[in-house]
């Protein structure tokens, strides 16, 4: 391990981490990135839809060198039961702009180029070395790490904890507690490829750089806390299911069942066929929201990114809440050497500030009730989807009876699934109040 | 080739396990399980469900065992099992274990 002392060990290099050193590294601070994959990405998991904005605000002009599949020009809503599903569908050509809003990317090859960027702004990245502990003084101050790599500690000013939402090395430092299983939920994923040409006539595209993305509730899930997803790349489609692991170990259904049970869906079958699956994975996804935030300084540490819980599960948004930590925790670092201040939990609180007046606390305490309210309300997952699709079903089925007879009987079936209309009621309040 | 997974049957585990990439190190299994005196517990017996990979099964007495050659590192069981102190969990070696092509 290199001798010298450095400005900032940044552990991770998935996208918090990388902003966080691409942003220290542009400024000229001597950084040390250490990732445990053989290359950065190796280890990472997303969808993958990328939010143009959070990347642009550190890498203006990404869209001329990064790996992107396909930009998002519609997106769809399912809302799933055992036979069918019923939906919204928000397509614009608005979507076609010259610097379009999301896309869609595949995590190993974006983290690699991501990671070629941080090297260029004059990072030093070790790959293949596990960070174990964080090196503490007699004051308990963080000024290091040791690692599985021979040789003893690295030492430095500042250690930025971007090591994803594990958190094995915060938590085995002592600075954090073991997540909980209701703050996670656990994803399995399968790429599958198709000519590029089928992708785009199965989902109405115009061209390669155009796609469309799906998210899935309701039997998805069966009856847990959870959603589906299947985003098109270019060559490719990934798609997958997600539930909170407490769900899955009560319930004891086998993940990768439930992805089958997806792909099998009708809705979903024809738009896999014939594909070859070239991937399966899984990966965790914080879920807890703003009540499962670790604290997020002390002296000589910060953390960034799923380390911190900063997903928005409702908007399926992590990546870019990754990047824009990292860069305000970057920044931060900056302005505290310009100013010869050290690192310590008091003078972090530029960086606490930072978080608080940006989009990732704002987000997280806008839907702070949310987790709670899922937990709590599976019917949300199960009774109404359901409902929905047998009501849709009654209603466009023309077989004779009077429409006013079916309006009667739809609203019954509402009523009869919730016991009575306050239940109905209530759970409309419910979901108003937790998204205000 | 066509998809294997596609069928109306699941593939079995190897099959799906089958096109990731891994490096793994001989000898050094990061999972482990220290078998409690009154048995497995609920929660570890779940992992044998659970895990994505399906690196958990039962043994011919009936004990919770792991192979966790095809362990994907989500960390859902050590999450699962913190309680009963029952796994002892590190990440592999650095540059060892699963290694994501598209991720
Ligand atoms: C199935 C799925 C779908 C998702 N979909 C979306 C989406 O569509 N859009 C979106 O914005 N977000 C999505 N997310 C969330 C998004 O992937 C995360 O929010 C994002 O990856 C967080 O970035 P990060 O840098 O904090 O953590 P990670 O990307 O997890 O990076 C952590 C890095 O740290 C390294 N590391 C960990 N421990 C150590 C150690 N001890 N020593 C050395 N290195 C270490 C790892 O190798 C890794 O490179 C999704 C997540 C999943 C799982
Ligand atoms: S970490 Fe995940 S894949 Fe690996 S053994 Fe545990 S549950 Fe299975």
């Amino acid at each position: 391990m290199p001798a010298e002392h450095f400005d900032a060990i940044v552990v991770g290099a998935g996208p918090s981490g990388n902003a966080a050193a691409y942003t220290m590294g542009k400024a000229g601070l001597n950084v040390l990135q250490i990732d445990r994959g053989e290359y950065p990405g190796s280890k990472n998991v997303q969808g993958a839809i990328l939010y143009a904005d959070a990347l642009e605000r550190i890498i203006p002009d990404f869209r001329e060198t990064a790996p992107l599949e396909r930009h998002v020009v519609e997106q769809r809503f399912w809302m799933l039961s055992e036979k069918s599903h019923t939906g919204t569908h928000h397509r614009s050509d608005t979507f076609n702009e010259e610097k379009p809003n999301r896309y869609t990317i595949l995590r190993a090859q974006f983290d690699k180029w991501f990671s070629k960027q941080v090297r260029e702004a004059g990072v030093t990245l070790i790959t293949e070395t596990t960070v174990t502990e964080l090196v503490k003084n007699e004051a308990g101050k963080v000024i290091g790490v040791l690692t599985d790599r021979e040789g003893g500690p690295v030492y430095a000013d500042v250690v930025v904890l971007a090591e994803g939402v594990n958190g094995l090395v915060g938590q085995r430092s002592g600075l954090r507690s073991e997540i909980k299983p209701q703050h996670v939920a656990l994803a399995v994923k399968e790429t599958h490829f198709l000519p590029e040409e089928t992708v785009r006539e199965r989902f109405n595209l115009a061209d390669e750089d155009e796609g469309v993305v799906i998210e899935v509730l309701g039997s998805v899930s069966s009856g847990m806390v959870g959603t589906g997803f299947l985003y098109t790349n270019k060559e490719s489609i990934s798609i997958g299911v997600g539930c909170l692991v407490a769900d899955f170990a009560r319930e004891k259904i086998p993940p990768y069942e439930l992805l089958d049970r997806f792909k099998n869906h009708p809705s979903v079958k024809p738009l896999l066929k014939g594909a070859e699956m070239k991937e399966y994975v899984a990966h965790l996804i914080p879920e807890g929201g703003y009540d499962a935030i670790p604290q997020l300084t002390g002296d000589g540490w910060l953390i960034v990114g799923d380390a911190g819980q900063f997903v928005n599960a409702v908007h399926r948004e992590g990546s870019n809440l990754a990047m824009t930590s990292g860069r305000l925790a970057g920044e931060s670092l900056i302005a505290l050497k310009a100013q010869g201040l050290p690192a310590t939990n008091d003078n972090l609180k530029l960086y606490r500030d930072a978080l608080e007046d940006s989009v990732v606390i704002k987000d997280l305490k806008k839907y702070r009730k949310i987790p709670g309210l899922l937990e709590k309300n599976r019917q949300l997952f199960t009774t109404y989807p359901a409902l929905l699709n047998r009501s849709m079903n009654a209603f466009l089925r023309v077989d004779g009876r009077d429409k006013r007879s079916k309006e009667t009987e739809i609203l019954k079936g509402l009523k009869k699934a919730r016991g009575n209309w306050l239940n109905v009621a209530f759970d409309m309040l419910k979901v108003a109040r937790a998204w205000r | 080739m066509t998809d294997k997974t596609n069928g109306s049957k699941s593939p079995r585990m190897e099959e799906r396990l089958y096109q990731n990439r891994y490096q793994v190190d001989e000898g050094r299994p990061h999972v482990k399980i220290n078998h409690q005196a009154g048995g497995d517990s609920e929660e570890l017996k779940a992992l044998t469900k659970i895990c994505p990979a399906g690196c958990y099964s039962i043994n011919e007495d009936g004990q919770v065992e792991v192979a966790a050659d095809g362990c994907m590192e989500c960390g859902t069981c050590r999450i699962v099992c913190q309680a009963t102190g029952e796994l002892e969990w590190s990440y592999p070696r650095g540059g060892y274990g699963i290694l994501f092509k598209f991720g």
